[in-house]
């Protein structure tokens, strides 16, 4: 907007933005200094006494076995729940671009699950999963005579936690990729069909490094949602178990924080994700500003 | 003949697909109407049971969820429309007011964007805490008013708008609080109603922060309050809590099913703060 177009009235614009700024400074800026604080302390006595112990809580929980295997869950977990909800989500988005009658209402049959609350995806799966009365090991005693231990056996939690959280975030991926793949522009198809590419060649050599833009944003967004998104899924199925082979950096932030009252070392937590979060969202920032580009 | 065949394995596997998503619901809903006995029964029956009635009464009286629908309804309404209205506010002042440090502005709110709630969960606690606001719906409702995602979209939205407009208000002696309200905001339905979607579906799923903050279960939100239905004493009646499920969803599915074709857009920006 021209210059001489603008208002000129600083009481009204701050009288405006005023409260924005107050609530993101005292309930977002604050609270995010103070965990960098606080991180640099030891808490006792549930909180009575506070010393300053410096970077400490930073070497306990990088030197601890304990921790070390929470990272290695927190990995696990985000990075195959963001692989396989990825190529689920692009195979279903690739289906559903098919030039097929129907095409709306199987976008919405794909997608509707996204909006369902993760809580509501926690409880449905620790019913099929549950080992005694559980829908899935009354199938395949019925099919196959067999019954897992779906959520006593480590890897298997660590599974029925994954499949949980993929099912839920599948149709975020495949509305992205739906609009990405109704921007390729067919003739760029067409020509690698004239050329004598089969199918699977197309789409592995032209389709899928046009998508590579919003894969790379996809990554992102469903990152930063299994380091968050994973502590519902976690709290209702399993609470972390069996021995602790599915507490993620997030469910342990918590049980630091309000179970176990240390809270330094859940600030140090928070500050180690925080800086994940920081650096997954610059990139995320600058794949957005070149999507924009793209759109136009 | 080959494109024929395509085309039928590309509906048989999009119907197969459209199957397994649905199926975890379709279990819920059917086994939210049995009764322990046919939950158990075996082999498992996939039919409308006998306590279709009496499993929802009790989800919603005796498990208070109708309460917690009821305190959620009232976070989300003040939440989306607070939200709505502040980032509004921020967004016209960052494009049509003429003030110093506009693009600090811009980026001081956007940087918000790498806050989320969950990360300074434990500071926010202690801060709400001294408030004196840990109970109250003070704590649910405005630690959120503020919006980097609502400023933004807003923002991209005005900027598209013509300066022609601005100076023919201002000729028509149209002060700002008047150019807001009478003009800026009716040409902005598309935004409010993608921030709707947005915002009501995340205050909804809430489910950390009133898990650490809200200790009266009178005041609880409809998530918490599934939690509460599987860490009861007594032996799970899954029957009662498959019907909780389906009350608790129900709500977060409606909004998204009547305002999905603004949602994408917003969906770009990624996050709901």
């Amino acid at each position: 907007m021209e210059r001489h177009s603008l208002y000129k009235s600083k009481l009204t614009a701050l009288m405006f933005i005023l409260p924005t700024l107050v609530i993101l400074i005292i309930f977002l800026y604050y609270p995010t200094f103070q965990t960098f604080k606080m991180s640099l302390y030891r808490v006792a006595f549930l909180g009575l006494s506070k010393q300053f112990v410096g970077l400490e809580n930073y070497r306990y929980i990088f030197s601890s076995p304990e921790y070390r295997k929470i990272f290695l869950n927190t990995a696990i977990f985000v990075v195959l729940s963001v692989v396989i909800s990825l190529v689920i989500g692009l195979f279903l988005a690739v289906l559903a671009n098919q030039k097929i009658k129907g095409k709306t209402v199987f976008r919405l049959l794909l997608i509707w699950p996204y909006a369902l609350p993760p809580a509501v995806a926690g409880v449905i799966f620790l019913f099929l999963f549950n080992e005694q009365s559980g829908m899935v090991n009354y199938i395949l005693k019925h099919v196959a005579n067999i019954a897992l231990p779906w959520l006593s056996k480590s890897y298997l939690a660590m599974g029925v936690v994954i499949t949980a959280f993929v099912w839920k975030m599948v149709g975020y991926n495949v509305v992205f990729y739906l609009a990405a793949l109704q921007n390729i522009p067919k003739d760029i198809i067409e020509a690698a069909k004239v050329e004598g590419a089969s199918i699977f060649q197309t789409f592995f050599k032209v389709t899928l490094p046009m998508l590579s833009p919003i894969t790379l944003f996809l990554v992102v967004t469903n990152t930063i949602a299994a380091f968050f998104e994973s502590f519902t899924f976690i709290d209702l199925i399993t609470k972390g178990g069996p021995a602790d082979s599915t507490t993620v950096i997030i469910y342990s932030i918590y049980r630091d924080g309000f179970e176990y009252f240390k809270t330094g070392l859940a600030a140090a937590e928070s500050v180690i994700l925080f800086i994940c979060v920081v650096i997954l969202t610059l990139i995320q920032l600058r794949v957005s500003r070149r999507m924009v580009h793209y759109e136009k | 003949m080959r494109s024929n065949i395509l085309k039928i394995s590309v509906y048989i596997l999009l119907t197969i697909s459209v199957f397994i998503i649905a199926m975890p619901v379709i279990t819920a809903f059917i086994f939210s109407t049995q009764t322990p006995a046919e939950i158990f029964s075996y082999p498992p029956k996939f039919t409308i049971g006998k306590a279709l009635i009496e499993n929802y009464k009790t989800a919603w009286n005796m498990y208070h969820l109708g309460r917690y629908i009821l305190n959620t309804f009232f976070i989300a309404v003040a939440v989306t429309v607070g939200k709505i209205a502040i980032s509004f506010l921020a967004a016209t002042v960052l494009v049509c007011f003429d003030i110093p440090l506009k693009r600090f502005l811009f980026i001081f709110i956007l940087l918000t964007l790498m806050m989320p709630t969950e990360i300074m969960i434990v500071a926010l606690f202690d801060l709400v805490t001294k408030f004196g606001w840990s109970n109250s719906y003070f704590a649910l409702i405005v630690p959120f008013l503020a919006s980097a995602t609502g400023t933004f979209l807003f923002r991209q939205h005005f900027l598209q708008i013509s300066p022609a407009i601005v100076d023919a208000a201002k000729i028509e002696g149209a002060g700002p609080i008047q150019f807001a309200m009478k003009i800026l905001f009716p040409m902005s339905t598309n935004v409010i109603a993608a921030l709707t979607v947005i915002e009501f579906v995340y205050v909804w799923n809430q489910y950390l922060w009133p898990l650490v903050i809200i200790r009266e279960n009178s005041k609880q939100m409809i998530q918490i309050g599934l939690r509460m239905m599987i860490t009861g004493q007594d032996a799970t009646n899954w029957g009662i809590v498959m019907a909780g499920a389906v009350i608790s969803l129900l709500p977060a599915l409606a909004v998204f099913l009547f305002l999905q074709r603004y949602l994408t857009k917003g969906l770009f920006l990624g996050s709901e703060k």
